[in-house]
């Protein structure tokens, strides 16, 4: 208990009237990372349990590991590939450290792969944290809130939406955006109406649209431009997709993309672990999955003889782009997702809708997924209104019913 | 609140006391539409400048002669053609931002400041003191204008009034611009971090909050 005691010895000074009063948020937040907060109702009529804000968020974190390092083995293995096909290396620190550590650019061998991948996804992911951390930290300083385990998912969410070749200053500009416009000048956790991972995402997507889409930012190797499965379907159509990438690869995950979202089967593996434990929402996830199907299924059944994203059936449109990580991970984010369970349905439904149509009709956006998503954020208050104004109208006649019954009687 | 009823005073206080964009959150689709360079900025500027002053000049010429009921149209005329002069004296000298501006010019007769000014202040005060409050109110709205504009073109174009400050990839230079910069949307951000600021430098600008949020409830039987 060595940490318990060297807390406890230091808690003095962070409490009122310390030395180092103002940095109390900061002090909160470590203590509560080792031990359990020392303030818990004592008295009866509650429902007692170790779930708090901070293991969901925690458990949220770990479910995106599946993912992350697969993304990690993935953007080596990719890149790799692309190495054996002529493609030259980026020089630099990132292929002195593989050298060291792995020694080639063998496509076939795992730690290869992944050493590369990390080279690129790592620091990535400690730029996100340190400087998304900063504005938090700052933030719950200057206005005496505790610090919340809720960036650990944002942090994670936003780095494995990236490119891998996402130059670094853009990735600390666009967490930046996130935090501070997506959640904290609105209050900080719980009060953000915008997924805040996605608000950065969206953010660097439309100031930096070179660098964030296109065909040469996802494989890290010079000179290597590759389309992703979702601009080669939108392109060439499906039967040209089919002949790239199998539909197996695209499940598994071996195409190019961004850091995390390739691998469908990785996503539902942490989706799995989030839906056992309850922590996400299953209404939204099926809302998400059945309202895609369904428009999937209709422009299907339309057809068109001009636009080949018309054909891809419901089940590429599951394996293809980020639509099984913003399923999983984005959408369900219960803070700017709707409250109600019905609502929670019709909150998918329209993101499935959403993202499907964005994909189909629209030519500007291969993919549809963000701001699907976002654009459903928006809607999520109101959808609620929506099912508490019908409960109201529900009760209100059942509360006539017996009246009207007592007056006969 | 400084004094607003010295001639000093009606000039000065809209620039930043009293904003007409950032505390009274008034024109601001123009704000959005013309700030992704300084140069359209500042000559939307003056032009709701002189719309503003000579409007409210006329309108409170005639405020006795106005019959109450109608005012509102006769508001509108004045405003109207004063925004074809100006409108046609742009085309006539200066085209091309003419054109940059496009619809906007003409939008200026929907501008809320100008008719905002013209019933709030114009219908009481001295034609010269309403002028005043007129070209006040349209610094107002020029200062924010050219804040935006500044880092809207500043970001978006690597450049000021169109005089290159930091050289773009594309150009052969460094510096990679930020695309969102240059879509509208951006003057909201921009806007809001101005009044953030504004109003942490200022706390008698923020509004009254419509409802307090209670603080925890500690339960009776615990205590």
């Amino acid at each position: 208990m060595g940490i318990r005691r060297y807390l406890d010895n230091i808690a003095p000074h962070f409490h009122k009237g310390g030395r180092l009063e103002r940095y109390y948020a900061l002090y909160e937040a470590v203590d509560t990372i080792f031990y359990s907060p020392p303030t818990v109702t004592g008295s009866t009529a509650h429902v007692r349990d170790g779930i708090d804000l901070k293991r969901i968020m925690i458990t949220v974190w770990l479910c995106t590991f599946p993912a992350m390092f697969f993304g990690m083995y993935n953007t080596g293995l990719q890149a790799n590939l692309a190495m054996a096909d002529g493609a030259g290396s980026l020089a630099g620190w990132r292929e002195a450290i593989t050298m060291l550590l792995a020694g080639s650019h063998d496509p076939g061998s795992l730690w290869a792969n992944f050493v590369l991948g990390a080279t690129w996804f790592v620091p990535i992911y400690a730029v996100t944290f340190i400087v998304g951390g900063f504005w938090e930290v700052l933030f719950a300083i200057r206005r005496g809130h505790e610090v919340n385990e809720g960036f650990f998912v944002t942090s994670v969410l936003f780095a494995l939406t990236l490119p891998a070749t996402t130059p670094l200053w853009q990735v600390a500009l666009g967490i930046t955006f996130g935090v501070v416009i997506g959640k904290e000048v609105f209050g900080g956790t719980g009060k953000n109406f915008l997924n805040p991972a996605l608000t950065g995402r969206a953010f660097l997507y439309f100031a930096y649209p070179a660098q964030m889409s296109g065909d040469s930012v996802w494989v890290p190797a010079d000179g290597y431009s590759g389309a992703t499965a979702l601009s080669t379907a939108a392109q060439d159509g499906l039967q040209q997709l089919m002949a790239q990438t199998g539909w197996s690869d695209a499940f598994f995950g071996f195409m190019q993309g961004s850091l995390g979202e390739t691998s469908t089967l990785m996503i539902l593996l942490g989706a799995a672990v989030l839906l056992w434990t309850r922590i996400a929402s299953w209404r939204i996830m099926l809302g998400t999955l059945l309202g895609m199907i369904a428009t999937a299924s209709l422009f299907n059944w339309i057809g068109s003889t001009t636009n080949p994203m018309f054909a891809v059936p419901w089940y590429w449109h599951l394996v293809i782009g980020s639509f099984a990580f913003g399923m999983v991970f984005m959408a369900t984010d219960p803070v700017s997702a709707s409250m109600t369970n019905p609502g929670k349905l019709c909150f998918g439904a329209l993101i499935g809708v959403m993202t499907v149509l964005i994909r189909v009709a629209n030519p500007a956006f291969p993919e549809g997924v963000m701001l699907a998503i976002l654009f459903a954020n928006l809607f999520a208050p109101l959808i609620d209104h929506f099912v508490i104004q019908a409960n109201i109208k529900r009760r209100q006649k059942r509360l006539t019913l017996i009246d009207t019954g007592r007056e006969v009687a | 609140m400084a004094n607003t009823d010295t001639p000093t005073g009606v000039l000065t206080t809209p620039i930043f006391r009293n904003n007409p964009i950032t505390l009274q959150i008034l024109g601001i689709c123009s704000a959005l539409a013309v700030t992704n360079a300084m140069q359209t900025a500042l000559v939307m500027g003056i032009a709701v400048c002189l719309v503003t002053a000579f409007s409210s000049f006329f309108v409170s010429l005639i405020r006795h002669q106005m019959p109450s009921s109608i005012r509102i149209i006769v508001q509108m005329t004045i405003i109207a053609s004063l925004v074809i002069v100006v409108d046609q004296v742009l085309r006539a000298y200066a085209y091309d931002i003419s054109k940059q501006l496009s619809v906007f010019v003409g939008l200026i007769i929907t501008n809320c400041i100008v008719m905002g000014r013209a019933e709030a202040y114009a219908m009481q005060n001295g034609p010269v003191m309403s002028f005043l409050d007129g070209i006040g109110n349209g610094l107002g709205y020029t200062v924010i204008l050219l804040i935006v504009g500044f880092f809207r073109e500043l970001l978006g174009s690597g450049s000021i009034f169109g005089i290159t400050v930091l050289p773009t990839v594309s150009n052969g230079g460094w510096y990679i611009p930020n695309g969102l910069m240059l879509l509208p949307p951006s003057a909201f951000f921009v806007i809001g971090l101005l009044i953030w600021g504004l109003r942490s430098l200022s706390p008698e600008q923020v509004e009254t909050t419509e409802y307090r949020i209670r603080p925890n409830t500690s339960p009776l039987e615990a205590t």
